[in-house]
């Protein structure tokens, strides 16, 4: 049997894969997010009219699953590979299954099982039907058919495929702490990302100032609210958005925000989240 | 000419638990169609896999039966002019009409022949319909916002005979081409009626449920399986060629209590779990792949390898947790949300603690109701939910709490279905009662009344458990206690666990419950009652009586009046007044007995609409006295005799 993939091959064979299936490959959003459904180019292209495929690899933050380095599979940062095809193709299912053979999985040799999931996100109004997607026994994968997003019903259902890039190369390569991944020959995942896990474990858990948190969350809230008055910046008040949600996970790992609260700002986020959808809308209707 | 019909809704994975109610909705569907239009056929079978929903029909025609309508036209005396239009209108000519004599005189008439539908094109017509108005908990759009099912259709099979059924539904067409197992089979064959299921198990898809669920349970039969027939039913829906393989875990794993590994392996893993000879858990279990073989071992390794992780994952909880005492944790549920509107599960501990007081918990009930939500703040309920109680009944023990402590807070969601037992210890069961009593309610209070089908805070469930808790814990509690708000709620549980979970005839329940139901043990003691003496040969006569007193009673508009025994005449009305008394001692069962010969007696001999009115009201008021006589144990009048039906 021939070495298995390395971290970087992986993501390079999957964005190959998906390049020849004419998907658009995007580099990551360079706004904290905490999945990749996030990203713009989810989140805002799936609306509307008009057909997108796109790949990227979106490192997802997720402040509150920091475990200092200390735990083989929790991180408080991870990468995920996500694929939209919209509109879906009908042989979606076999596309993707073609891109875990093209990483290496001999699905002869493995067991499959696609399992009830749907997916929600109450921040984002959006919410979708689908399975996670079980390799022997591992979760690998989210797909998901949108069927809303930013509170709007989808005129074209896209499909959504997250693949959690360390965990499907953990298995490849058969180890049982992501910190061992090779991420290329001879260079652990260790070396490139361990440093990163503590520190911003430490940041987020025991650092971050509760009150800047607070008022920086005041300050993106009021300008994402600002830029949504003026036409043609959509985008740039979506970014305020990503910022307040981040902002508000944060909060939530440093355990600043009550029960009673934290209904209360997720509805503000919300409601930022839907205002943008709102605007975008009424763009693409205006460019249609 | 009889045929034979095949439909197959070829999809993405469907939901496991959904699959067996959509399939018997479409079966019946499917038959009722036939059957409304005048179509001969019969549903001979259903199967289902993830991935297709599968029917066949017999005996289905080649087209429907032609229907004959008699038609009336004009009256004969409007002469031929007008039965030349009604011909015309008929589409026919005037020497096809016939006359038919009716009372207003002779008319013309014509039998209007319409030929039954071919039987292929009605069904391509309708089955878009059918298969669209398939019921589904959920369901998705994905080309058409038109066109929803439970996951995207992507090819049928429909075909009558030989030939297919020819229709469309978002965007696929019907034909005689199916796909098989999306590894060990092909993607594209065709099939014909009779080679359909044998085509498919040739390409990996054992079509038949009880065929998989053998398979698997002929893969296990050699090891110790803890029995577990709703995840065995989850494993024969997942799949479409299961094979079960064997894996194994490290022993120090065990150290972990064994609800927690169990959870770990079901829930998470839909795995089954392995005992060993004595019936403890041992470090092995059952994984049901989708395929049929591991030749490498890479899905044993593989399984074992995530067990392994997740294993890891809760042992690291159970440490974590150890930090801090279920004590230490009663402060932080007041950041713990039980309900908007009810506050936080720090103060639903507070009520359920007063509750277990007043209920005559003692020290030690009252400290489980103190700890019994604090396991809510830890990790290991955070990750594994269905834990809860459990993880804080086994976190109390490790802490030293004494056995009935801990115990308590180990059972006190129980009974969580109908087959779940009640908990165990006296403890349990009053903490398990004043927590759900707590839940019904406070929510009630707040108008969270279940409606339909939605309940989503299961108070009818822990109705459920009060009522059965009370009967089978044998807890001394009358529901005329609780508030009035929640008393035809209650009623109706109680009425549900005797008829449907205990099995007491309707009409037993209704005459013991009109003589009080919020005492749910003395009612279940009356229920026994009744229906031991209902099988003796007195009883019917005496309830048919009662029924007939009570409709007499209420004909005469009966109100009560005072009973004169002088008035009485000797004879069968003295009989049975003598007999009402001297019997009133006597058991219920013994009294029937010596009552009925008596009653029958007086119906027979008797007046009871005497002309003197004040006779007539002395013997409403001695038949009024009978009836009330038995009243504490049931209202007779409400059995339902066989001289009734």
């Amino acid at each position: 049997m021939s070495a298995p993939l390395t971290f970087q091959e992986t993501v390079l064979r999957l964005k190959q894969y998906w390049s020849d299936r004419g998907c658009i490959i995007q580099e990551p959003y360079d706004v904290e997010v905490g999945a990749g459904t996030m990203a713009p180019e989810t989140f805002l292209r799936v609306l509307g009219p008009d057909p997108y495929s796109v790949a990227y690899v979106q490192p997802s933050r997720r402040p509150a699953d920091g475990r200092y380095g200390d735990n083989p599979n929790r991180l408080y940062k991870h990468q995920q590979l996500q694929v939209i095809l919209k509109p879906a193709p009908a042989d979606v299912i076999d596309q993707y299954l073609g891109s875990l053979q093209a990483i290496g999985i001999d699905l002869k040799k493995h067991d499959i099982k696609f399992e009830e999931d749907n997916w929600e996100a109450p921040t984002l109004g959006a919410w979708g039907i689908g399975w996670q997607v079980m390799l022997d026994g591992l979760e690998i994968s989210q797909f998901t058919y949108f069927q809303q997003c930013g509170g709007f019903e989808l005129d074209l259902v896209p499909a959504e495929l997250t693949y959690g890039l360390e965990r499907i190369v953990a298995f490849l390569q058969n180890v049982d702490s992501v910190y061992e991944i090779e991420w290329t020959r001879g260079v652990p995942y260790r070396s490139v990302r361990l440093l990163e896990e503590y520190q911003f474990s430490k940041y987020n858990f025991e650092l971050a100032d509760i009150g800047m948190l607070w008022q920086l969350f005041d300050l993106h809230e009021k300008e994402c609210q600002r830029l949504l008055k003026i036409p043609d910046v959509v985008l740039p008040a979506y970014d305020q958005v990503l910022k307040c949600s981040h902002v508000f996970n944060l909060l939530d790992s440093r355990g600043a925000i009550s029960v009673t609260e934290r209904v209360g700002v997720i509805g503000r986020v919300r409601k930022l989240a839907l205002a943008v959808a709102t605007a975008w809308m009424k763009r693409s209707e205006a460019a249609a | 000419m009889n045929l034979p019909f095949l439909l197959e809704i070829g999809t993405e994975e469907i939901p496991d638990w959904m699959i067996v109610p959509a399939l018997n909705n479409l079966q019946d569907m499917f038959q009722v169609l036939l059957d409304h239009n005048a179509f001969d056929g019969q549903v001979r079978r259903t199967e289902a896999t993830p991935r297709r929903l599968v029917l066949w029909a017999e005996g289905l025609p080649e087209r429907q039966a032609e229907t004959i309508e008699l038609i009336q036209g004009p009256a004969k005396s409007a002469g031929w002019a007008a039965a030349a239009g009604f011909a015309k209108k008929m589409g026919t000519t005037p020497d096809k009409l016939k006359t038919i004599n009716t009372s207003k005189g002779e008319y013309f008439s014509f039998n209007k022949e319409t030929p039954g539908e071919v039987t292929i094109e009605f069904l391509a017509r309708e089955l878009p319909n059918l298969i669209l108005k398939i019921q589904w908990p959920k369901t998705m759009y994905w080309n058409d916002k038109a066109i929803r099912f439970i996951r995207p259709i992507r090819w049928l099979v429909a075909l009558l005979g030989d030939e297919v059924v020819p229709f469309e539904i978002g965007g696929v067409h019907s034909g005689n081409t199916t796909v098989g197992h999306r590894v060990l089979g092909k993607p594209s064959i065709r099939v014909k009626i009779d080679d359909f299921e044998q085509l498919l198990g040739a390409n990996g898809v054992i079509l038949s449920a009880s065929e998989r669920r053998e398979r698997i349970e002929a893969g296990i039969k050699t090891f110790r399986v803890k029995p577990d027939p709703d995840l065995l039913h989850t494993l024969t829906y997942i799949t479409e060629f299961p094979t079960p393989i064997l894996g194994s875990f490290d022993r120090s794993y065990l150290e972990l209590p064994q609800e927690v590994l169990i959870t770990v392996m079901r829930h998470h893993q839909k795995y089954l779990s392995v005992e060993d000879a004595d019936g403890k858990l041992a470090p092995h279990f059952i994984a049901v792949m989708n395929t049929n073989a591991d030749p490498e071992g890479l899905v044993r390794h593989g399984n074992e390898r995530v067990l392994r992780a997740r294993f890891n994952d809760a042992r690291f909880f159970w440490d974590q947790d150890q930090k801090k005492t279920l004590a230490a944790r009663l402060e932080d549920l007041k950041t713990v949300t039980f309900q908007a509107k009810l506050g936080s599960y720090y103060d639903k501990a507070m009520r359920v603690v007063e509750l277990v007081k007043q209920l005559g918990g003692d020290q030690n009930a009252q400290r489980s109701a103190l700890l019994s939500k604090c396991d809510l703040t830890t990790d290991m309920v955070k990750e594994f939910t269905d834990l809860q109680g459990i993880v804080g009944g086994l976190y109390a023990r490790a802490q030293g709490e004494p056995e009935e402590v801990w115990r308590a807070i180990y059972d006190h969601y129980k009974p969580l279905s109908m087959e779940d037992a009640i908990p165990s210890t006296h403890a349990g069961r009053i903490l398990s009662l004043a927590d759900k009593y707590d839940t019904l309610v406070e929510c009630l209070k707040v108008g969270m009344t279940p409606t339909g089908s939605r309940d989503p805070f299961g108070l009818r469930r822990a109705a459920q458990g009060i009522v059965r808790i009370i009967v089978e814990g044998k807890i001394k509690y009358d529901l005329a206690g609780m508030p009035p708000e929640s008393h035809e709620f209650m009623r109706d549980r109680v009425e549900y666990y005797f008829r449907d979970v205990r099995g007491f005839a309707y009409d037993e329940i209704r005459a013991c419950m009109s003589s009080g139901w919020t005492d749910p043990i003395h009612l279940e003691a009356r229920l026994k009652r009744v229906q031991a003496i209902r099988t003796t040969p007195d009883f019917e006569p005496i309830a048919s009586s009662f029924r007939r007193i009570k409709n007499i009673l209420k004909q005469a508009e009966f109100n009560n009046s005072t009973f004169h025994a002088n008035l009485l005449e000797p004879g069968p009305e003295l009989d049975l007044y003598n007999a009402i008394r001297s019997t009133k001692d006597q058991p219920l069962e013994s009294r029937i007995g010596s009552l009925r010969p008596k009653v029958d007696l007086f119906f027979d001999k008797v007046l009871v609409n005497a002309p003197d009115p004040n006779i007539r009201r002395n013997r409403l008021a001695l038949l009024q006295n009978l009836l009330t006589e038995f009243s504490d144990v049931a209202d007779f009048s409400e059995i339902v005799t066989e001289r009734q039906s």
